[in-house]
Parts: C-alpha cells; structure tokens; sequence
C-alpha cells in the first residue's frame, strides 16, 4: 500500500517572492485531487516541487518512500515538437524506460504493453502513426497511453484538458477515474470547475497558500473562491520579510 | 575527368576517405541537433575550437595531437559552461552560446595574429587539402567509429532527451548527463573535421546534409540515412570542385552540401516549396 504525501510548512520561491506560501496538508493514498486556482496561484509550481523538480525554500515534503522518479508527471501543453519524426507507438514505448533504461531491450511482451496502452486511450491501430499526423487531442491521447505504461503510483497531471476536444476529454477523463480506481494517487491541476466538482472527490483552493483543502462540495464554495481571486491578485511590492516559521528556524 | 584528381594524388584520396568518414558521424549528430532546435550550437562549437587550436599551434607548433587536443578542450569548455550557463541562470542555451562563441572567435584570431607568421589563419579557418596526412586521417576514422558505436548504443537516451527532455528529468534519467555526453561527439567531430574542412567550415558537413535530410525522409533513422548519403555527396564533389576551381576544402564541399540543401528545400518529398504547390490527389479514406 503506498503511504499519504504530506506537506509541512511547504514555501516555494522565486527571486524570494513566494508562490507556494506556507502550505501543509496530506494527499492521502488513493486520493483523487484537483488543485484548483487563479492564474499564479502556485499550482504548477507545487506540482514541480512534488517531483522535487524545484528546492523548497523552507518546509518538507514527505513522499511516504515514494521515489520522486516513481512519481509521474504531465506537464502542461508541452513544448514538445509536434511534428518530431517519431511514430505514436515509440513514444508510448518512453513509458518503459523506469524499468528498462537506456540498454535493457524491449521485450515481446512490453511491445504488447505499448499496444494496449494505445487501445485504452482510443488510438488502436495508431502505432506506426507518425506524431506529425496527429491532431492536438490525438497527441495528449498519446501523452496518456505513456503515462499508462509508467504503470506510477502517483499521477501528476497540470491542466491536461486546456484546448483539448470535448470527446478526447471525456475519454482523458475515464482513463483518470480508472487510475483512481487502482488505488493510485491522483492529483491534476484543473480549471474547469464543472469537471472537478462531477469527477474529483477532493480539492485544494490554492492562492499561494491553502483557501481551502477538503472534500470538493466544502473546498470550492463561492465565498473561498472570491477570497482565491483576491489573495491571488495581491501583490505587494513593498512586502516584508515573511516572519512565519521564523521561530522554528532559531529554534 | 572528375575523378581524376583522385586518381592521381594520394592526398586527394586522403581527404576523401577522411571526409566520406566523417559524412556517415557528423550529419547524424546534426539530425539531432536540428530536432532539439540547437542547429546554431555547432557553429558555436566550431568557432569555440579555434582558441584551442590556435594556442596549442602556437605553443607546440602544427602537432596534430598537440592541436586536437586543444580543439577538443576547448569546445568541451565552451560545451560545458554554455550548458552550466542555460541550466543554473535564467539565460537561454542559446543565447549563452553565442556569447560563448563571439568571445571564443575573437579570442582564436587574436592568438593566431599575436603568435606572428607562424600559423595559416586561412588554413585554419577554411582548411586545407594537404593538412590530412595519414595521422589525421587515422584521427578522422577513428571519430567516426567511436561515434557510430556511441550512437548505437546511446540510441533510445539521446532520443528521449532530445523529443521530451522534461520527460527523463523527471524520470530521474540523468538528463544532462546524455546531452553533455552528446554535445563531447560533436566537438571530437568538428575537431576532426577541421583538418580538412577548417573550423569555420567544419559544421557545415554536419548540418547541411542534417537540414536538407527533413525535406526526404519523416522518419528518423530515414533522415540519418538520407544525410550521411548527401554528406557523401558533398565530400567528393566538393573535393573534385576544390581541385579544378581551386577554392579551399572547406569552402567547397560546404557549398557543395548547400547546393544539395537548396535542392531539398525546393524539391524534397517532405515539406519542400515543390511539394506544397505540387498537390497529390488525396486518398478516400
């Protein structure tokens, strides 16, 4: 069984501004959350922080022994080459590399893996398919069907439907409830709140700080919401040097 | 009557082997690079070899060692602190390597004019048939085994790295670690090639035939294929025209392999200007 993530005291900075401000919390095994927030809430930067992409400025974060490696993570609308001369399957077959490497071959039966992986995201019979052919949804199904082989306990995913199609979201979408279903940690960084509120058990209101973490009916309520978007669009040129934590630094 | 000159001179001959050698390592290493948008970091690289090459010429004379070496130190300085510079600051690769490189190519010219009459700026830069004795030649061949080895082994993290970077950072797949050993094939490829080609001219082998392979092939063992076959081309037509009109190496096979370019960039099967106005019938289904 894997073990909660917890955060305590969490801040992420850059050039001392916080964008993640003294966060703590736990994302229990199997949750399913959606971080949700105003624009420069935080919420990418957390997830980074999760696959300790980025050094916390103060706090930590406990995986319960989970490598960060073992962690994975989509980013948003990459910057990845959409016409880049590979076929579907082979960017798929990246999802093996945590147990194969850079020399360990490809067996028959991880080939198999790629093809299922690409039947469970909608794209059967797409394996030689160069990416150059494919359409923006195609190229997040693909996204997907990769992550499915990385076969990770904990899935972090950053706005994965932003300018993506109704249907290739809805099939996105059952893919996530199925991760959820497997007991794996899901946490994806959301806008749209119809999505979160129909989908997603639990919710982080995040505006640097936490407004709000809980069960999604009692986290996103108007009245946290507006208080979101205020906090979010404060910003305070001439701000002090944050005191909170201080003690426990001297202590 | 074209072949004639290689016929007749073993150096003619020398040069080819050497750049035919060099055709099947270098264009494949361009391919990446192209595809990881980093086309101009092989001009940085070249020019970068120059200080290098300059100041082991001036200290220890024309040794092929003692000038490899230094070409190689060189380029792998600038390779390692472009990168350093891209991920530890705010600046861009790319940017940092042109900072990079106008210092290096400044800094190689000033060297070779203080060191006086002794070394041939325009050999250096633009390369010179007689330079590929049999000891360059064996250096030439021995670049191009080590790297077709390395790229066969080090096929799938070079790929990975260079499509999805964030991908094996995140996978903790010592991202860095595969682009750095790749940027080390590139400069020992230069180095090689400026024997021949000179270092302004070197990186020309490397990413004409790299660019022009896009407009032929969409797949990406297709477009290595494609450009270690137009750089072969450029290397003995570009030898044969360097004979009669009497241009220096580099300059010639870079044009050759740039005449070859236009030709992909009008006519290829891929993308080319040809085959956008030319519009095949579309299938039904």
């Amino acid at each position: 069984m894997i073990a909660p993530i917890r955060l305590s005291d969490v801040t992420v900075a850059y050039r001392r501004r916080p964008a993640v401000h003294h966060l703590s919390g736990t994302f229990a095994p199997g949750s399913m959350t959606a971080i949700v927030g105003p624009n420069g809430a935080g919420k990418t930067t957390l997830l980074r922080a999760l696959i300790g992409e980025l050094p916390l400025d103060q706090g930590r974060i406990d995986r319960g022994g989970i490598d960060p490696r073992d962690i994975a993570y989509l980013p948003q609308q990459a910057a990845l080459d959409r016409t880049f001369p590979l076929a579907c399957a082979e960017v798929v077959a990246m999802g093996h590399w945590g147990r194969i490497g850079a020399f360990r071959r490809i067996t028959g039966a991880a080939a198999a893996r790629v093809a299922d992986a690409l039947a469970a995201v909608g794209l059967d019979g797409f394996a030689r398919r160069p990416l150059a052919t494919l359409s923006a949804g195609q190229f997040q199904r693909v996204l997907f069907a990769r992550m499915l082989l990385q076969d990770a306990p904990v899935v972090l995913l950053d706005e994965p439907f932003t300018a993506i199609d109704a249907r290739t979201t809805a099939d996105l979408m059952r893919v996530v409830t199925g991760w959820h279903g497997e007991g794996r940690t899901v946490i994806a960084v959301l806008h749209d709140l119809e999505m979160v509120r129909a989908h997603f058990p639990d919710a982080l209101l995040l505006a640097r700080e936490a407004i709000a973490w809980g069960p999604t009916g009692t986290a996103l309520t108007s009245a946290n919401l507006f208080r979101a978007r205020m906090m979010a669009e404060a910003w305070d040129e001439d701000a002090a040097i944050c005191t909170r934590g201080e003690s426990r630094r001297a202590a | 009557m074209l072949l004639d000159p290689f016929l007749e001179f073993a150096f003619m001959r020398r040069a080819l082997a050497g750049c035919l050698a060099l055709s099947l390592s270098a264009p494949p290493l361009g391919v990446f690079l192209v595809l990881r948008r980093l086309s101009l970091i092989g001009d940085a690289l070249g020019h970068a070899i120059l200080p290098g090459v300059a100041l082991a010429a001036a200290l220890f004379g024309l040794s092929l060692v003692a000038m490899s070496a230094g070409g190689v130190l060189a380029g792998l300085a600038v390779a390692l602190g472009a990168g350093l510079a891209a991920r530890g600051t705010a600046l861009r690769e790319d940017a940092s390597l042109a900072g990079f490189y106008l210092v290096a190519l400044a800094l190689g010219v000033a060297i070779v004019s203080a060191s006086g009459g002794r070394i041939d700026l325009m050999a250096l830069l633009f390369g010179a048939v007689l330079a590929v004795d049999d000891p360059a030649l064996l250096f030439m061949a021995g670049t191009a085994s080590v790297t077709l080895i390395m790229l066969a082994i080090l096929w799938r993290p070079f790929v990975i790295e260079t499509f999805d970077p964030g991908f094996l950072r995140a996978a903790r797949g010592r991202g860095a670690v595969w682009h750095l050993g790749f940027l080390a094939l590139v400069v020992l490829n230069l180095v090689a090639a400026f024997h021949a080609l000179g270092t302004l001219m070197a990186v020309g082998l490397m990413m004409l035939p790299a660019t022009a392979a896009r407009f032929w092939a969409a797949t990406l063992g297709g477009q290595v294929v494609v450009a270690s076959v137009l750089a072969m081309l450029a290397s003995a037509a570009g030898l044969a025209l360097s004979f009669h009109a009497d241009v220096p190496t580099g300059p010639a096979i870079v044009l050759t392999a740039g005449a070859l370019w236009i030709v992909s960039l009008a006519a290829g099967r891929e993308g080319s200007l040809l085959a956008r106005v030319l519009r095949r019938p579309h299938y039904a289904g």
